[in-house]
């Protein structure tokens, strides 16, 4: 449902400042705060980085954060590198993968939220069950309901291959889901589009038999056509894909069989 | 599980990019272009009613206020116009280009703009 406003719970106040005395390069970052064994509403600390002892991401300030300034902070994150899409949160009002993101790339205070739209469990942690039970409903694997070759793997052309090319890279980050004001709104019924990207890696593939049933899950008001081409998925992946595009295949697939 | 999570912030905080500003404003123009037909249709309804009704209405549409609103009305229109041929584009599967995705949105700006100019030098 569409909601402009955040619920009484769930307004953000000011928190507390950390100082870094003796530093000669300081850059600010204020970050989004809220702890569960407490009844306050969430807050947004800050914290003053000395940017001569840091690494050169975003995610480094964060780990300088927890390992010298604020040890309560709460984050995920595993493989500093973007591929295992831990780190994904909101940083100066675009959603992006904090180990990936330089901190050059951004000028004055570093603003830190979680992913947009989503329940807070601690911190910049957000409930991602959801989102994983939406992954799960498009069935992502290979089925195939052709007699397996007895010698070799179920082989693809190169043209076959290429088809997956901006598909099989999507790490689940959610980055994009939560960029869409769609999934904002509908994410109870409306896929959002980094589970639509994958379901389209599987329609796109050229050992998948299945994708008259497929097509039949996704040809429904909310669970496809919620995507109104807003493109904010697209402008924030931060591994460079385009959900939107692979919407749009989707929808093309359908008019397609429509129309054939 | 705490039942009492917080929702994160979103539009407080998410920076739109021109995409999905224009995406917003091409509903909010939907929406005011609908409620712009009543006026639409006091205009037809005015210059069908006679001479009199519709010296009234001419004057009544002369006022700057009026006058403002008429030329929004237009602006609004080959707004979305502009930017519902680039849904129609779009569903061909075209013009999802990152890299285009502002130049095409200032195409569609730009055009909007254009298109209302020329309506103002032809009136």
């Amino acid at each position: 449902m569409v909601e402009f406003t955040l619920p009484q719970n769930s307004v953000v106040k000011k928190g507390k400042t950390f100082k870094a005395a003796g530093a000669a390069n300081i850059r600010k970052f204020e970050v989004y705060r809220w702890d569960p064994d407490t009844n306050e509403n969430p807050r947004i600390d800050s914290y003053e980085i000395d940017m001569d002892h840091c690494g050169p991401m975003v995610l480094d300030a964060i780990l300088k954060i927890k390992n010298e300034i604020d040890t309560t902070l709460s984050f995920r994150r595993s493989c500093r590198e973007g591929v295992c899409g831990s780190c994904a949160m909101n940083i100066n009002g675009k959603n992006t993968l904090a180990c990936t993101k330089a901190i050059a790339d951004y000028k004055g205070t570093v603003k830190i939220f979680p992913l947009p739209h989503m329940a807070v469990v601690k911190d910049l942690v957000a409930d991602m069950s959801h989102f994983f039970e939406q992954y799960a409903s498009i069935k992502p694997w290979l089925t195939n309901d052709t007699e397996a070759p007895a010698a070799a793997e179920r082989l693809q052309s190169r043209d076959e291959r290429a088809k997956l090319d901006g598909l099989y890279e999507c790490v689940l980050c959610a980055c994009c889901s939560t960029s869409c004001p769609s999934y904002w709104w509908n994410s109870d019924k409306y896929l959002g589009p980094a589970i639509l990207l994958q379901a389209y890696r599987w329609l796109a593939d050229s050992r998948d038999t299945d994708d008259q049933a497929r097509l039949d899950e996704l040809n429904e008001s909310f669970k496809l056509y919620r995507c109104h081409t807003i493109m904010n998925c697209t402008d924030t992946c931060p591994k460079g894909l385009n959900p939107a595009k692979a919407i749009a295949e989707v929808k093309k697939m359908l008019v397609r069989r429509e129309h054939t | 599980m705490s039942a009492n999570r917080p929702l994160s912030p979103h539009l407080q905080v998410y920076r739109l990019p021109l995409t999905g500003l224009i995406s917003i404003t091409h509903r909010m123009t939907g929406v005011l272009l609908s409620m712009g037909l009543v006026l639409f249709v006091y205009v037809l309804f005015a210059m069908a009613a006679g001479e009199a009704s519709y010296l009234a209405m001419q004057a009544f549409m002369s006022f700057w206020l009026f006058k403002a609103v008429y030329w929004g009305f237009i602006y609004a229109l080959f707004f979305h116009l502009c930017h519902g041929t680039r849904h129609l584009i779009w569903d061909i599967g075209k013009t999802f280009d990152r890299a285009t995705l502002d130049k095409y949105a200032l195409i569609e700006l730009a055009c909007s703009a254009l298109f209302t100019l020329i309506t103002f030098l032809l009136s």
